[in-house]
């Protein structure tokens, strides 16, 4: 394997387990997709078109498998909550714990072509066109699954305003801002 | 500690749009929680796969 290609993969590994998680809501399942994920990009590497995105081509690969093998399972999946609490150990130090408790527990509510559009715009980086493509469709369907998806973890919430958010997420916003 | 219940009652209506401040608020929840993942770097795991696969060569042998 060429070194910048096994270079590019690994580089891509942190933010294809992140997604994976989101998608599965598991950690160790999570990580089995993206080993599986990597397996079937290195045996069709010769596919892989040098020069594009290679994290948006292994996106593309670990989302198809997830949806042709993972999801048929997805109720057995989705007790992962205990597994994933586990391995996020800063994050409740960050904010409330409640309240990221809340809001792990709605994405995991939403329908799952909504997360996949949110997390890969919101989270991921991508271009709408990007997760157009990732998701194999229209850039105003992504578009709107992203709306809906934001409205929608908002209502699981009971969010209606920022005043609803915690002090402490207040004031990480008002640092980040750094404006007034 | 107000829970989500709590707000509930608070508040039965509900705005068609988010504001964009509760969109920017749900979107650093988001990268957060992703990030945390990232932030983990790489499990031994998928180093060796790959270290192994460089070792292998390509897969067609199998």
């Amino acid at each position: 394997m060429d070194e910048s290609v096994r270079k590019a993969v690994l580089g891509a590994v942190p933010s294809l387990r992140a997604f994976a998680i989101s998608l599965c809501g598991n950690v160790d399942r999570a990580d089995d997709l993206v080993q599986e994920t990597l397996l079937r990009a290195l045996a069709n590497i010769e596919s892989f078109q040098p020069g594009t995105n290679m994290a948006a081509w292994l996106f593309t690969i670990l989302r198809n498998h997830f949806r042709s093998e993972y999801r048929k399972r997805r109720r057995e999946v989705e007790d992962g909550e205990g597994r994933y609490a586990e391995t996020l150990k800063t994050q409740p130090e960050q904010y409330g714990h409640v309240e990221f408790r809340e809001f792990r527990e709605a994405l995991a509510k939403l329908p799952s072509d909504q997360r996949e559009a949110l997390v890969l715009v919101g989270a991921s980086g991508f271009s709408y066109e990007e997760a157009a493509h990732i998701c194999e469709c229209a850039v105003g369907t992504i578009k709107s699954r992203v709306n809906r998806a934001r409205t929608r973890l908002a209502e699981l919430m009971s969010i209606d305003g920022v005043d609803d958010f915690g002090p402490d997420e207040q004031t990480r916003a008002v640092m980040a801002g750094g404006g007034e | 500690m107000e829970t989500a219940e709590t707000r509930n009652r608070k508040s039965d209506s509900r705005p068609a749009k988010l504001s964009r401040e509760v969109q920017a608020r749900l979107g650093q929840q988001l990268r957060s929680m992703y990030d945390d993942v990232v932030n983990q770097g790489v499990p031994d795991r998928f180093t060796d796969l790959l270290n192994r696969i460089n070792v292998t060569g390509n897969k067609d042998g199998q």
